[in-house]
């Protein structure tokens, strides 16, 4: 039987048995959603069952604001001086007052006293405030609706057409990102476990020499082949019970809890695409783990080494709030083709903007490139390094071992 | 045809050289002893034959060929410092490296279980490694180097860390090795096994041949001319005899270039003495080791 094929086929197993490995596949996703759910059900408990009615007091030196004093659920209270405003602050009688100074109409300031620690005044108490000013300052001059229209003047109602001029299957809102901002960041965790699990054990067989046992039977290149792609192979495994469950567990959450999670969607070209950048995000990892691998001295050595480039996978995620806000910056693209950081951030891209055709050649090419590249150093150095125990070699030894392997 | 044959090996770690122009061959059926102390080129010797390393000159052939991927199968490596798959269960481990030499899974498991009772490990068999000691894992390590039947056999410091009685097991099961026919390299420091196992031995130092001979021949080339005698009572003068050493229960003589120690047993006889032991003195491999050692410091 090929070597290789035994190799992987050990390796394989012992990655999808490992502790870290079946919590991520099998576990996490599923809390996930379960939290998700959670938020949605504590959020609907916590709501109060009878609409609490909220006074708030003003006090008016102006002499022209007297109506539209109910709001709903909230309720303006007049007062005839800022005495008896602030006692009745303190009984709590009202939750807090506005004062309208008698210059407000030449310097529009309104004095706000209220008992709450706040960092800014809440958004519904300075609409209230404006919709309450408004209707008293024009309801001599013009119509309810119009006084309505100046104080919401926008409702903007946004749809996205494909290229027929059709309403587009997939419409763009914030629940487009959550499951890919989900899935990158569960691809960064398991890049950063497999990486980690992968230097930390060449490291051990090299440190405990059954390395030496091992070369003694099979050739550095059949036992790092076989290696990495255990690892894609696991990746691959992991990408796929995350794709699969992910729309029927998301459609059980969704019926069941309903609110934020019925707007997730899941982008149409996403299944393939996370796949794809899976497999190859682990396999770029793995073939850099082969080459920390063979420089490592023990595996806690290795293990630190393994944070160093792994820690690149989460780059995208560190400025996902700044992509929402500028999606087609030429930064993102750069992280799209810079191997190390394509997996998690086209991922995470997907979720936000269309991503130009090209731009997926050319990342896919230059990570199965940088695959190649980096397997065809990574034996080299593992080859080169492999006897020296108990020491890391520098920079400089590592780069004379390379020029003479 | 020799199972390892080594022309002229030479291999520099930067200004340092490990292996000076070493030259041997191991036949089957044979156990050639590698000895030399530390840091003499042992290791990187095999090393090298195992192609774990290129030489920076000089050639290794084994069974006639340049090493390959076929001839791995044919060879059995246990290395000095012995580490196992933690997690891994003793059958597990031996049926995984043992398919990596190309073993079918039954038989595997079928010869494992000959060895795992040979050894005294078969109830350890589904033991996971870091459940044993370090001595059982020597042994475990010990059967994955010979269960594919190999007919090259390198072990370095198989003996250390074992108890007596399985000292005793590996040692037997080495010897039936080399009468099925097998190759073997044995590098280690125990002079003694050296001595009850090896039929050649090589002995290294800074990388150089120090000697290279048959384990007879040289304890007779280092034989030194003299007898242990032990009596009752003291020994008289005795013409033939230059220096004498008192050891516990006998002494020493130093014979006289032209005396043989024929000529002091006729002696003895002569004046009657009663004599409870005559023994020629062989030299142990040891004192040869240390004295050559000592020559080539000097």
């Amino acid at each position: 039987m090929n070597k290789t094929y035994l190799i992987f086929k050990h390796e394989f197993l012992q990655a999808i048995k490992k502790v870290g490995f079946i919590v991520l596949t099998f576990i996490v996703p599923v809390l996930a959603l379960v939290a998700i759910g959670l938020f949605e059900l504590v959020t609907t408990l916590t709501e109060p069952s009878v609409k609490e009615v909220t006074t708030v007091g003003y006090v008016d030196e102006v002499g022209i604001f007297s109506e539209q004093t109910d709001q709903g659920l909230i309720k303006l209270v007049p007062f005839t001086s800022r005495e008896d405003a602030t006692q009745a602050l303190v009984r709590r009688d009202v939750s807090e007052y506005i004062v309208i100074p008698s210059d407000y109409t030449s310097s529009g300031t309104i004095q706000r006293y209220t008992l709450a620690k706040e960092l800014i005044p809440p958004p519904i108490t300075t609409h209230l405030i404006e919709s309450f000013l408004a209707w008293n300052l024009l309801k001599d001059d013009v119509s309810p609706e119009v006084i309505t229209a100046i104080v919401s003047p926008l409702n903007l109602e946004v749809t996205r057409l494909d290229e027929n001029g059709d309403i587009a299957q997939e419409q763009g809102n914030i629940g487009n990102i959550i499951i890919p901002g989900v899935f990158s960041l569960l691809l960064a965790l398991a890049l950063q476990f497999s990486a980690m699990s992968l230097v930390s054990g060449l490291a051990e067989e090299k440190e405990s020499r059954l390395i030496d046992v091992l070369f003694s039977s099979v050739s550095v290149r059949q036992l790092l082949i076989g290696k990495v792609l255990a690892l894609g192979t696991a990746g691959l495994l992991q990408a796929l019970v995350w794709l699969i469950s992910a729309p029927p567990l998301l459609h059980l959450a969704s019926s069941l809890f309903g609110g934020f999670l019925s707007i997730i969607q899941i982008p149409p070209n996403f299944l393939l695409l996370a796949i794809v950048y899976f497999i190859l995000g682990y396999l770029l990892f793995a073939v850099i783990s082969v080459g920390i691998g063979g420089i490592s001295s023990n595996a806690t050595e290795g293990q630190n080494l393994s944070l160093l480039y792994t820690l690149t996978s989460f780059v995208p995620l560190w400025f996902v709030g700044l992509m929402v806000s500028f999606p087609n910056n030429p930064i993102w693209v750069a992280l799209s083709i810079f191997p190390v950081t394509a997996p998690t951030q086209i991922i995470l891209r997907l979720g936000v903007s269309d991503i130009p055709a090209w731009q997926i050649v050319t990342s896919i090419g230059v990570l199965g490139f940088s695959i190649i590249v980096g397997l065809f150093l990574s034996i080299k150095i593992f080859r080169t390094f492999m006897l020296m125990y108990g020491k890391r070699p520098g920079l400089a030894e590592i780069i004379q071992g390379l020029k003479s392997a | 045809m020799a199972a390892v044959e080594v022309s002229h090996l030479c291999k520099t770690y930067a200004d340092v050289t490990a292996v000076n122009d070493l030259s041997f061959s191991v036949d089957p059926g044979e156990i050639l002893g590698l000895i030399g102390p530390n840091g003499a080129g042992k290791s990187s010797t095999i090393k090298i034959i195992l192609d774990f390393m290129r030489p920076d000159s000089g050639v290794v052939k084994i069974f006639g060929q340049q090493m390959n991927e076929a001839l791995k199968d044919q060879i059995g490596y246990l290395p000095e410092e012995r580490g196992l798959y933690k997690k891994l269960t003793a059958i597990d481990l031996i049926l995984y490296l043992s398919s990596l030499k190309g073993m079918d899974k039954a038989m595997a498991e079928e010869k494992a279980n000959v060895l795992l009772e040979q050894t005294g490990m078969l109830e350890y068999k589904n033991k996971k490694n870091k459940e044993m000691s370090k001595g059982m894992g020597q042994l475990i390590q010990f059967i994955v180097t010979i269960i594919h039947d190999p007919d090259l056999i390198v072990l370095d410091e198989p003996f250390s860390g074992l108890d007596p009685v399985r000292t005793e097991a590996i040692q037997n099961i080495i010897g039936n090795l080399r009468d099925e026919g097998k190759a073997i390299i044995l590098s280690t420091h125990q002079m003694n096994k050296v001595e009850e196992l090896c039929d050649r031995v090589l002995m290294i130092n800074k990388g150089r041949t120090v000697l290279y001979s048959d384990l007879v021949e040289t304890r007779a080339k280092f034989r030194r001319n003299s007898v242990q005698v032990a009596i009752d009572g003291e020994l008289g003068d005795l013409p033939g005899v230059i220096d004498r050493k008192l050891t516990n229960s006998s002494v020493e003589l130093f014979l006289a270039p032209d005396t043989t120690p024929q000529t002091i047993l006729d002696q003895l006889r002569e004046q009657g003495i009663a004599i409870n032991r005559f023994e020629v003195t062989t030299p142990s491999l040891n004192e040869i080791f240390l004295n050559l050692v000592r020559a080539d410091h000097e």
